[in-house]
C-alpha cells in the first residue's frame, strides 16, 4: 500500500476545503493536499446555478459555480495540490488518513494536521415514514437540483414541495422556470426555515403558495407518484383530522433539513455536539483531537457560503499555527445556551482574544435581546428586531470581556 | 420446447430452477415483473426459522426443519450472507409462558434441536436491551438470518450461469395442455413451451393453477409492514426477538439483518388487492408500539425506510405442493417459505422422479457463485489488487455504503441482470444507506443508461412507468 506524508490534509474540496487551503497557504504553509470525492473541486456549489452568493465575501452577487470558480482559481494560482475522484474512507486520532482513488488504489497519508470539510447531506425520505408505496418521483430537493442543473433532466412536471429549506425554495423557482407547475410548498413548522429573501424571490414572485403548519400524510401512486395528501398540523405537529386535502402531482421534493456528514469524524472518535451534529470545537475550529480541525457545513449547517469561507479561513490558518506549535488546547471558557439559543460555534474558548461566535435560535423571536453572561455578569446584550431559525447570527466578544469569563461558563440566552 | 418452465422468479422459483439445473435438462424461468425477487421475496422478515412454529406433520414443519438444516451450506455455496444468530420468542405473562411451553414441545416433535426456555435473568444475560415487561422466552439457537432477495438473485443467477433462461416481464395469461406438455402464453403474446411446469407464482399461484385447470385452492395476500433502521442500530440486539403468538396472531419481530441494519415488523392484514404494498400510518404505528415492548432503546429517529410485503396465504392452511400431469404446484408458500426453500426445491425433484422421469446429474454443474459483496469484505491489500486490475473499483459512487463503480458495473453485467435503479440497489446496496440515494441516484442513472445503451430518461426506479425523470430541461431540448 502506498504511503505518503503531508503537513496539511484537507478532506473535501468544496467551498470550505478550498478556503481552508487558501488561508493555510497564505499563512505560509506549502505542503497541502486537498482530497475531493467528486470529479471536480467546488462541492455542492457546482449545482447551485442561481445567484446570491458572495455578497459578503466579494461584495458582488455571484452564481454558485462562479463563487466556486473564484476559489478554484485561488487554489490553482497557488499550485495547491488536490486529488479529485478520491474518497477518504477513514481517519484516526493519530491523524492518519486512508483514502482511495483510481491512480493510487487504497493509500495512507500521515498528516501533520487535518481539516475536515466534508459538507452535509439532506434529510432523506425514509425519515418521514410516509404512508403509501415507494413510488418513483420522490426526491430530496438537492437530488432534483442535480438532475436539472447538472444532467439537463426534469424529474417532474407537477410538483409539491415538503419543507421550506433554502434548497427547496430555490428548486420551486427553478422547476417553475423550466416549465413545471409547483402547486404548493408545505412547511411543518409555523415559520419557514429558509432565508427571507428566498421566500420573496422564489415563492412570492411566482405565486407559489407557502402552507405553514402543513405536512404530507400520504403518498399515492403505484409506479410514479400521482398525488399527495396534505394536512394541517396542530401545535405539537400532529396532523389535524378533517384538514386533509389531496393534491394531484407527479413529484414530491423534500427540503426538510441538512445533516452534517460526519461519519469520518465519528469513526475517529472525535467528540460531537448533539445539537449541531458536528464536532465540538474551540475558536480555532479545532476538535478535541489535537491537529484535527473542522469547518463549513460538516461543522454546522450555514445558510450563506460567505460564512463558510470565513469559518474555513479560520480553520486553515489555525492548522498552520498548530503545525508551528502556536495553538492552545486547554479550555479556558465553556459556552452554554438556554435552549432558545440552540447552539454556539465555537463551544469552547482556549485563548483570550477577540472572538466571533456564530449561533442559531430555535424559534422566531421578535424585539428580543441576545444576552451573554459569565456568572451573574452581563458581558454583552444586543437587541434585534427578529431572530429566526433560518438565519445564522453572530456576536463578537472582545478580549476584555473574555478575560472576565476565564474559568467560567459563558451563557447565551434570548431575553426580553 | 424446454423440459421445465418455472413460473415466478422469487426465492422458491429461483431455488427450484437451480435444483433442476443440476440435471441434464433445459430450464426456463418466466417472471411477470421486470426483475427477480419482486414479490414476497423482496419484503419479508429475512429469517431462517428454527422450525418450532408449524404443526407436526404439516409440509410447513417438514420443509422448515429440513430447509433450516440445508440453508447454511446452500448460502455458502451461493456466496450469500447467512448468520446463525439464534432466536428468542419472548413472553410477557404466565399465559405466554404456557404458550412457549407448547411451542417447545411442538418444536421437539418437529425435530428442532437445542430448544430451551429462559427466564428473565437468562434472557438479560444474552440480550441486555430486552423489553422491561418480558418475563420468559423460548430460545432457539438454530434460528438464523439471511437476505431473501440476495438468496433469490444468487439462485436465479447460478441457475442462469448453468444454462437456465430467464424471461422477464412475462406475465402468464394462458396455459394450454399440449400433447407433449404445456404451452404458456404471456400477456404480450410471447409463448413458451415446456414438458413440465412448476408453479411458483406466489400470491398469484392460485390464478396460475386455475389456468391449468386446478381450482382446488385459493391464495389471499396478507400484508406485512416493516421499518428498517440505520446500521448504527443493528447491534442493539444480536438475536431475532419474536413475540409470543397470541389469539391476535404471531405479532412482530425485532431482528438484526445480515447487512447490519435493524428490522422491525411485520403487521398482518388480509387484503383483496394482490398488488397493494402500501404502508399505512396505522400499521407503522403498531410496529413501533410492539417493537418497543419487546426491545427497549430502539431509536426510531434512525428509521431509513418503511415498506410492506404480501405473504401468500393459502386456503388449506399449509403449503400446497403437488404434481399432476406434469404440472407442479409450489403454492401458498407463506412463512416459513424462505426457510423451507432449499427443501422445497429438493422435493420438487422428488415429485418429478415419482412422476416417472429418470434424472441424471450433470457433471458440469457449477454450484458455486462469486458473491458481489466480495469487494466490501476484502482486506485493504486485496482491494488494492482488485483496483490495480480494474480502477473503477476505486471510484466510490454510493458514499454511505461505500459502493464503487466497479461493483455497480459488475452487478449490471452479472446474471440476473438488473434493468432499473432498485435492481442495482438490491444487488449492491447502493442507495440503501443514510442518504437513501440522495447523492448517488443521478450517477446510477448515468451508469445504468450507459451499460444498457438507452437514454438517461428511459431509466426507471423499478420498471413499468416508474420513470425517474419525465423529460429534458429547456436547454437540453
Amino acid at each position: 500500500m502506498e504511503k505518503m506524508k503531508k503537513n496539511l490534509v484537507i478532506v473535501g474540496g468544496g467551498p470550505a476545503g478550498m478556503a481552508a487551503a487558501v488561508a493555510a497557504y497564505d499563512k505560509g504553509e506549502r505542503d497541502i493536499l486537498i482530497l475531493e470525492r467528486d470529479t471536480a473541486l467546488g462541492g455542492i456549489l457546482r449545482q447551485c446555478i442561481h445567484n446570491g452568493f458572495g455578497l459578503h465575501r466579494f461584495g458582488e452577487e455571484l452564481t454558485g459555480p462562479e463563487y466556486a470558480y473564484r476559489y478554484e482559481a485561488m487554489v490553482k494560482e497557488r499550485n495547491i495540490e488536490f486529488m479529485t475522484d478520491t474518497m477518504v474512507i477513514g481517519i484516526d486520532r493519530e491523524r492518519t488518513v486512508t483514502a482511495m482513488n483510481k491512480e493510487h488504489g487504497i493509500f495512507r497519508i500521515e498528516a501533520g494536521a487535518i481539516v475536515l470539510a466534508m459538507g452535509c447531506r439532506e434529510r432523506p425520505k425514509g425519515a418521514f415514514n410516509f404512508a403509501g408505496t415507494a413510488t418513483a418521483g420522490i426526491y430530496t430537493a438537492g437530488t432534483a437540483q442535480k438532475f436539472v442543473n447538472m444532467m439537463g433532466m426534469m424529474p417532474g412536471k407537477e410538483v409539491v414541495i415538503l419543507g421550506s429549506g433554502d434548497i427547496g425554495l430555490i428548486m420551486a423557482r427553478r422547476m417553475t422556470l423550466e416549465g413545471a407547475k409547483v402547486k404548493a410548498v408545505c412547511e411543518l413548522m409555523p415559520y419557514s426555515g429558509g432565508l427571507a429573501r428566498n421566500i420573496e424571490q422564489c415563492l412570492h414572485d411566482f405565486d407559489i403558495p407557502l402552507l405553514l403548519s402543513h405536512t404530507v400524510v400520504e403518498i399515492h401512486g403505484k409506479d410514479r407518484l400521482t398525488a399527495v395528501t396534505i394536512a394541517e398540523v396542530d401545535g405539537s405537529r400532529r396532523p389535524i383530522p378533517g384538514t386533509e386535502q389531496t393534491i394531484p402531482c407527479d413529484t414530491l421534493l423534500l427540503s426538510c433539513g441538512l445533516i452534517p456528514e460526519n461519519e469520518l469524524t465519528r469513526g475517529a472518535g472525535i467528540e460531537m455536539d448533539r445539537v449541531t451534529n458536528g464536532a465540538k470545537v474551540n475558536a480555532d475550529r479545532e476538535t478535541d483531537v489535537p491537529g484535527v480541525f473542522a469547518c463549513g457545513n460538516v461543522l454546522h449547517v450555514h445558510d450563506l457560503v460567505d460564512y463558510v469561507s470565513e469559518e474555513a479561513a479560520i480553520a486553515g490558518g489555525a492548522a498552520v499555527r498548530f503545525l508551528r506549535g502556536e495553538t492552545e488546547a486547554n479550555t479556558l471558557i465553556e459556552l452554554a445556551t438556554d435552549g432558545k439559543v440552540r447552539y454556539t460555534v465555537p463551544e469552547r474558548i482556549t485563548e483570550i482574544k477577540e472572538t466571533k461566535v456564530f449561533f442559531r435560535v430555535g424559534d422566531v423571536f421578535r424585539d428580543k435581546k441576545i444576552v451573554v453572561r459569565a456568572g451573574d455578569e452581563v458581558l454583552l446584550s444586543k437587541k434585534k428586531q427578529k431572530f429566526a431559525p433560518g438565519e445564522m447570527e453572530t456576536v463578537t466578544l472582545p478580549a476584555d470581556a473574555l478575560r472576565k469569563a476565564e474559568g467560567k461558563t459563558l451563557r447565551f440566552s434570548i431575553e426580553d | 420446447m424446454y423440459n421445465y418452465c418455472v413460473i415466478g422468479a422469487g426465492v422458491i422459483g429461483g431455488m427450484v430452477a437451480r435444483e433442476l439445473e443440476k440435471y441434464d435438462r433445459s430450464v426456463v424461468i418466466v417472471e411477470k415483473a421486470g426483475d427477480v425477487a419482486m414479490g414476497a421475496t423482496r419484503a419479508n422478515s429475512a429469517i431462517v426459522h428454527a422450525g418450532f412454529d408449524a404443526h407436526e406433520g404439516s409440509l410447513k414443519a417438514r420443509f422448515n426443519v429440513r430447509g433450516s438444516v440445508m440453508m447454511e451450506s446452500v448460502a455458502k455455496e451461493l456466496g450469500v450472507k447467512y448468520q446463525r444468530n439464534g432466536s428468542l420468542v419472548v413472553g410477557f405473562s404466565d399465559e405466554d409462558k404456557k404458550t412457549l411451553e407448547e411451542l417447545l414441545e411442538r418444536g421437539k416433535k418437529n425435530g428442532v434441536r437445542e430448544l430451551r426456555l429462559l427466564d428473565r435473568e437468562e434472557i438479560l444475560a444474552i440480550e441486555p436491551n430486552i423489553g422491561d415487561g418480558v418475563t420468559c422466552a423460548l430460545f432457539a439457537p438454530t434460528g438464523a438470518i439471511i437476505c431473501p432477495y440476495e438468496l433469490c438473485m444468487a439462485s436465479v443467477g447460478n441457475a442462469m450461469d448453468n444454462g437456465a433462461e430467464l424471461c422477464l416481464n412475462f406475465e402468464v395469461s394462458a396455459i394450454e395442455k399440449t400433447e407433449t406438455g404445456y404451452k404458456l402464453t404471456a400477456a404480450d403474446g410471447r409463448t413458451v413451451e415446456a414438458k413440465t411446469v412448476i408453479n411458483c407464482a406466489g400470491v398469484y399461484s392460485d390464478a396460475v393453477a386455475a389456468m391449468a385447470g386446478d381450482t382446488s385452492f385459493t391464495v389471499i395476500p396478507r400484508r406485512g409492514e416493516y421499518m428498517l433502521l440505520d446500521r448504527e442500530c443493528g447491534s442493539l440486539i444480536s438475536h431475532t426477538v419474536f413475540r409470543c403468538p397470541s389469539k391476535m396472531g404471531k405479532g412482530i419481530l425485532v431482528s438484526p439483518t445480515v447487512d447490519g441494519n435493524l428490522l422491525l415488523g411485520p403487521t398482518a392484514e388480509n387484503l383483496e388487492d394482490k398488488e397493494d404494498t402500501a404502508t399505512t400510518a396505522k400499521g407503522i404505528s403498531l410496529v413501533r408500539t410492539q417493537a418497543g415492548e419487546q426491545v427497549k432503546n430502539i431509536n426510531f429517529g434512525k428509521v431509513i425506510t418503511s415498506f410492506a410485503g404480501l405473504r401468500s396465504v393459502g386456503s388449506t392452511g399449509d403449503f400446497i405442493i403437488n404434481e399432476k400431469d406434469g404440472f407442479i404446484n409450489c403454492a401458498a408458500i407463506e412463512s416459513p417459505g424462505l426457510s423451507s426453500s432449499p427443501a422445497i426445491a429438493e422435493y420438487v425433484v422428488e415429485l418429478i422422479r415419482k412422476a416417472g422421469e429418470t434424472l441424471t446429474p450433470r457433471k458440469d454443474f457449477i454450484g458455486k457463485r462469486a458473491p458481489l459483496h466480495a469487494f466490501r469484505e476484502m482486506t485493504e491489500e486485496q482491494k488494492s489488487e482488485v483496483i490495480k486490475k480494474d480502477p473503477a473499483y476505486a471510484h466510490v459512487i454510493c458514499r454511505c455504503e461505500t459502493v464503487s463503480e466497479g461493483e455497480i458495473r459488475a452487478a449490471i453485467r452479472q446474471n440476473p441482470k438488473p434493468h432499473d435503479i432498485d435492481g442495482i440497489k438490491r444487488r449492491t446496496r447502493a442507495t440503501m444507506g443514510r442518504c437513501q440515494g440522495g447523492f448517488c441516484t443521478p450517477y446510477l442513472v448515468r451508469i445504468l443508461a450507459e451499460e444498457l445503451g438507452v437514454p438517461e430518461t428511459a431509466i426507471t426506479k423499478f420498471g413499468g412507468n416508474s420513470y425517474l425523470n419525465l423529460g429534458l430541461t429547456k436547454n437540453r431540448k
